[in-house]
Order: C-alpha cells, then structure tokens, then sequence
C-alpha cells in the first residue's frame, strides 16, 4: 500500500493537530519557499510537476501561477471550497480531516503569486467547516506561521474563510469572486480572467481545495516524484468520490489512469443489492452518460481516456447508476438540479432548463410522447454554447447523452 | 436606530476586519447569517440596517435573500431540516426517507410541524452523497450536519430538541 498524498490522516493518526502535522513535516516546504526560494521558482515547480486544476477543467496549475498581472497589486489567492456537484465529497473530508495541509497549500500559493491576504470560499452549508478552519487559522497564527515577517522574511500572509449561502452557481471562479465581494453570485463576462481582474478587480488566483492540498508535497519531495505517478496525461493522484449504486461509496485517493473497474469493484466493493451495474457519470450530474460496457470498464481514469467514451472527467464524481434504474428517472433529477441552480443571467440556460424539466417530467410520468423525447433534445442543443459559463453546458450533457445512448428506456415510458 | 449594529457590535467589527476597508459590502453575507439568529429569517427592519452598515442600497441586500437558498425572508419552523435528494442521495433512498419522514410528522415537504418546531424542505447535494439518507439542521445557531440517517433516529432526534425548546 503506498502512502497517501492528500487524505494523509488515514495514515497519521490526528494529523489535523497542528504538533502531529508538523511531526511529519508539516509547515517545512512553507519555511523551504519564503526562507530559500523565489516565487517565480516555487510556480517552476509546480508547473514542472504537471498539477493540474481539481476543480473541474484540469488547467495547469502553475501555469495559472504565471499568468499573474505583475502590474497590478494586491494579488488575493482565493480557494474554491464551494464543492456543490451533485456526487463530490471530497475537499470536505481534506478540510475536515486534513485541514493544515490544505491551509499550507494556500499559504504556498499566496507566497507563489505575492498576496498577502487569501480567502478560503465555503459553500454556505459548510458552516461547522468553516468554523472548523477558522479555528486552525488562529492556530497558525498563535505559532507565528501567519501573520507578518514570516520566518523573520519580510513576507506577511493572513487567511481568512468567507461563507456563501446556498448557490452552486458560486463554484464557477467568476460568480465566486462576485459573491466574495458581496453580490449575487453571477458570472462576469470574460476575458478578463481572475489573473488580470479577480477580487475587487486586483489579480486572483482561484484554484479548488483538493489542487492546493497537493502542493505541499509537490514542494518538499519535489515535481518529479509528483510526476512518476499518474498518467502521460494526467500526472499525479486524484480523489474520486465515488456514489451510488455500490457497496461502499466514499472517497478513494487513487493515481489517475485507475480504470474505472478497479474505482467500483475493487474499492467500491461492486454493485449494491445483487443489481447489475448500466451507467456511470463519471464528472457528477454534469456528466454525459456513460454505458457501462465491458469496454468502458476498463477505461483509465485521466482527462484524455475518458474523452475517448465521448464523456469528461472533471472533478471526478463517480455516481453508479444500476439496472434497476430508468434513465429517464435521472435525467429528471439532473434537468431539476440545474433548473434550480441556473443563476438566470442568459436566456437559453434559464429558459431551457425550465422548459426541459417540463418535457422531461411529463416523459417520466408516462404523459409524454416520442415526440417529447425528440423535443427534450431540440431544447438541449438549443442551450449549447450560447452560454456565458459552463453551467449551460453541463445541463445538457446528460440530457443528450442518456436520451441517445439509453433509447430503450425512453421508447419504454412514451406512447406513441 | 440600527438594532444590529447595537446588538452585535463586536461580532460586526470582527467580521468587517476580514475585508479592505473600502470593500465592506463583503461582509454582506455573513450579516444576513446574524440577521437570521433570532427569528431565523431576515425582516426588513434587518435589511435596513445591513444595508447602513456596508453602504450599500436596501433593494441591492434584499436581492440576496432572493438569490441565496439558506437566506430566508419568512418565518418558517424553529428549525429547517433539509433533506438532500439530489441524485446520488436519491439512488440510495433518499425520497423514500423524505415521505416516510414527512409522513411520520404528518406534514407535507415544505410544511411545518403543528408545533412550529421543525420545517423539512428538499434540497440539492449537501456534499455528503456517501452517507445518504442525510440531511442538514439549519437553525438561527448555523447549520449541523446529520448523516446515515432514518425515519427512527431523526424523530429521536427531534424529541431532543423538543425537550431543549421547552427548557
Ligand atoms: C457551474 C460551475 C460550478 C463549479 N463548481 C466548482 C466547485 O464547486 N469547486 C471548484 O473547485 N471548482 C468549481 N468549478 C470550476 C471553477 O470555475 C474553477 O475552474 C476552479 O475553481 C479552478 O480551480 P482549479 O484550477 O484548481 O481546478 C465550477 C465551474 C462551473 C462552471
Ligand atoms: S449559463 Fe446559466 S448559470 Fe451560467 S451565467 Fe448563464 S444563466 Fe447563469
Ligand atoms: S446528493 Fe445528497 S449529499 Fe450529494
């Protein structure tokens, strides 16, 4: 069994004690980078160790780093700790568990980009997380690895959490930001990205809690060691939570390129109730559909392979859909959680999902016709790229798939 | 008079010292948490004063509530208890616990129980989906987390806080 990357306190009993975190190394490769290296440095490793973004899109990570407006100062790093997709779990369990790590991971990063101030955004229903970090952030404070002249450099960096209060929307970086800042949590208009015009129109980096809690490590044992793990694609380990139809739901920290049988049988423990296992999402409800074919199965887990299944990765939110499931029945429940999570600035987004929950409810009940089913569609591609954030796209993509790739179950619930 | 700002005076300057000076408006969201402590939903009176304290106008906090899900404008049960029925949740029996639930308080999702206690509302993921059925209490104290959950251990759970409430 190798060691583990991110959920280290599986290994190291009470590793969310600061005494305990810093026994095992912990807060070094922060003293290692504001005591011995330049910025412009620690971003070389880190672009060097091939980390890519946890959050959903897999954008290299030190090369968000660099593209960092020099000319403009504050710089603010802000953590993404929004994690509402339908099927994620995973920086919850890091915070919760793990907490110091990922606050070292933040503090790396500030130093990397020259903020000074770093916000961690919780998704509103993380209140007890909040607080919990709130906690540790005075303990790090109390030990002087927050605050100004750090390590005797003339370095200062202070972190401080920010609740939001119930909006998936404020998981795209830009609605975040306006949110952070006080408003309704609405996309901006890009470009300009955060690098050129973040928070409060200052230069941001915004990267997810699981990408930070990797750089600790990446410092201390450096980019090629992260790099000898993973894929050619996608280097380093990934936490895939995995829901569901399986025995054992939860978080597994595995190297990317793990097929997607070894994620369900081997570690999930197969499929629950004697069912047999028929769809996969493999990004969360803004997966397309994938059927669970023999083939399938044995797909790596990395960006670029499950490409190849005409489907996206993302965060990696492995939802398990078994045979005694109709895929009518869930696209339902994914049209009804972006109808309801559409911030409502563009049209064919608000609009579409509105008119898709429609259409797709009367399918579910038996109320519709083939020709409802051909309408869901017409109304899916009516939404494609005609969107100012990615949140329209991901509503269709089951939508489209499950209808195209699980048609028997459709011709089953419409009279013709 | 601003109520909040007399009530919660230190809480308030703690709060505004996470942001720049000239950036109060981000404190906007943690004041509408304050706002709700007590009646757990934000009166207008609280959106006038919020609005005094960051500078900004009142529409622009009332919008908020509007947008935001755990910002309430109406009073509803002393506690919300909010079911996850996302998908993952849902295909490890969550509607099912939603209406068994609901069924035992005799109440529809959406309604409150007779003694004003609790109101069950369905929401979407809560970042729990391992450990479904699951739900969150949101009170005017903040939100707890409720994991691995059935009809019999949440109505246990709620005769515990009927007992707190009439001490
Ligand atoms: C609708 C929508 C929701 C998103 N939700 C999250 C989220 O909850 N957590 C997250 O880290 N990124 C989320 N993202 C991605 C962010 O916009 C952004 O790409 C990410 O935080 C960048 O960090 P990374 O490079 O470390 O992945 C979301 C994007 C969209 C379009
Ligand atoms: S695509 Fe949807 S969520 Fe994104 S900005 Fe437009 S309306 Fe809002
Ligand atoms: S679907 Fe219920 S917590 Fe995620």
């Amino acid at each position: 069994m190798t060691e583990y990357v991110l959920l280290r306190h599986r290994d190291i009993p009470e590793i969310n004690q600061l005494d305990v975190y810093k026994k095992n190394g912990g807060f070094e490769a922060f003293k290692k980078v504001v005591t011995a290296m330049k910025p412009e440095e620690v971003t070389d490793v880190v672009k060097a160790s091939g980390l890519r973004g946890r959050g959903g899109a897999g954008f290299p990570t030190g090369v968000k780093w660099s593209f960092m407006d020099n000319k403009n100062w504050p710089h603010y790093v802000v953590a993404n700790a929004d994690e509402s997709e339908p099927g994620t779990f995973k920086d919850r369990e890091i915070m919760e568990s793990n907490p110091f790590q990922f606050l070292e991971g933040v503090a790396i990063s500030s130093y990397a980009v020259g903020a000074n101030t770093a916000y961690v955004y919780c998704r509103g229903e993380f209140w007890q997380v909040a607080h919990y970090l709130d906690e540790k952030i005075a303990e790090m404070e109390a030990a002087g690895l927050l605050g100004d002249n750090l390590f005797g450099s003339d370095y200062s960096l202070r972190i401080y959490t920010h609740l939001g209060a119930g909006a998936y929307i404020c998981g795209e970086e830009t609605a975040l930001l306006e949110s952070l800042e006080g408003k309704r949590g609405q996309p901006r208009l890009r470009p300009p990205f955060p690098p050129s015009f973040g928070l409060y129109g200052k230069p941001t980096v915004v990267n997810n809690v699981e990408t930070l809690t990797n750089v600790p490590l990446i410092i201390t044992k450096g980019a090629d060691w992260y790099k000898s793990m993973g894929t050619e694609d996608t280097a380093g380990v990934k936490i895939f939570s995995l829901s569901g139809c399986v025995n054992k739901p939860g978080n597994y920290e595995l190297p990317f390129g793990t097929t997607f049988r070894e994620l369900i049988y081997e570690h999930g423990g197969g499929i629950a109730n004697g069912n047999k296992i028929k769809a996969i999402m493999a990004a969360g409800a803004s997966s397309a559909m994938i059927v669970a074919t023999d083939e399938a199965l044995d797909t790596p887990m990395d960006y670029a392979s499950v490409r190849t299944l005409k489907a996206d990765l993302g965060s990696a939110s492995v939802i398990v859909i078994d045979d005694s499931f109709s895929i009518d029945w869930v696209l339902n429940k994914t049209i009804h959680f972006f109808k309801h999570e559409s911030c409502g600035k563009c049209t064919p987004c608000r609009e579409g999902n509105y008119w898709m929950s429609h259409i797709i409810e009367r399918i579910h009940h038996g109320e519709g016709s083939s020709f409802d089913v051909e309408l869901l569609t017409k109304v899916a591609y009516q939404i494609q790229n005609k969107c100012l954030c990615a949140l329209g796209e991901f509503s269709l993509q089951a939508v489209v798939s499950g209808v195209e790739r699980f048609p028997q179950d459709f011709e089953a619930k419409v009279n013709l | 008079m601003n109520k909040l700002a007399e009530k919660y005076a230190d809480d308030i300057q703690k709060i505004l010292a996470k942001y720049p000076p000239e950036e109060k408006r981000s404190a906007v969201m943690m004041l509408l948490y304050m706002a709700q402590r007590e009646g757990g939903y934000v009166s207008n009176h609280d959106i006038n004063d919020i609005a005094e304290i960051v500078e900004i106008t009142p529409t622009e906090v009332a919008t908020l509530i509007g947008f935001y899900t755990l910002y309430h404008d109406k009073p509803a049960g002393k506690i919300r208890i909010q079911v996850c029925n996302d998908l993952p949740c849902a295909l490890r029996g969550a509607d099912k616990f939603l209406e068994e639930l609901c069924d035992a308080l005799k109440i529809q999702p959406g309604e409150t129980t007779p003694d004003g206690l609790v109101t069950i509302e369905p929401v979407m993921c809560l970042a729990a989906c391992d450990k479904a059925p699951m739900f969150q209490a949101q009170s005017g104290e903040g939100l707890t987390y409720h994991e691995n959950m059935s009809v019999e251990s949440t109505l246990e759970l709620i005769e515990t806080w009927k007992e707190e409430n009439n001490d």
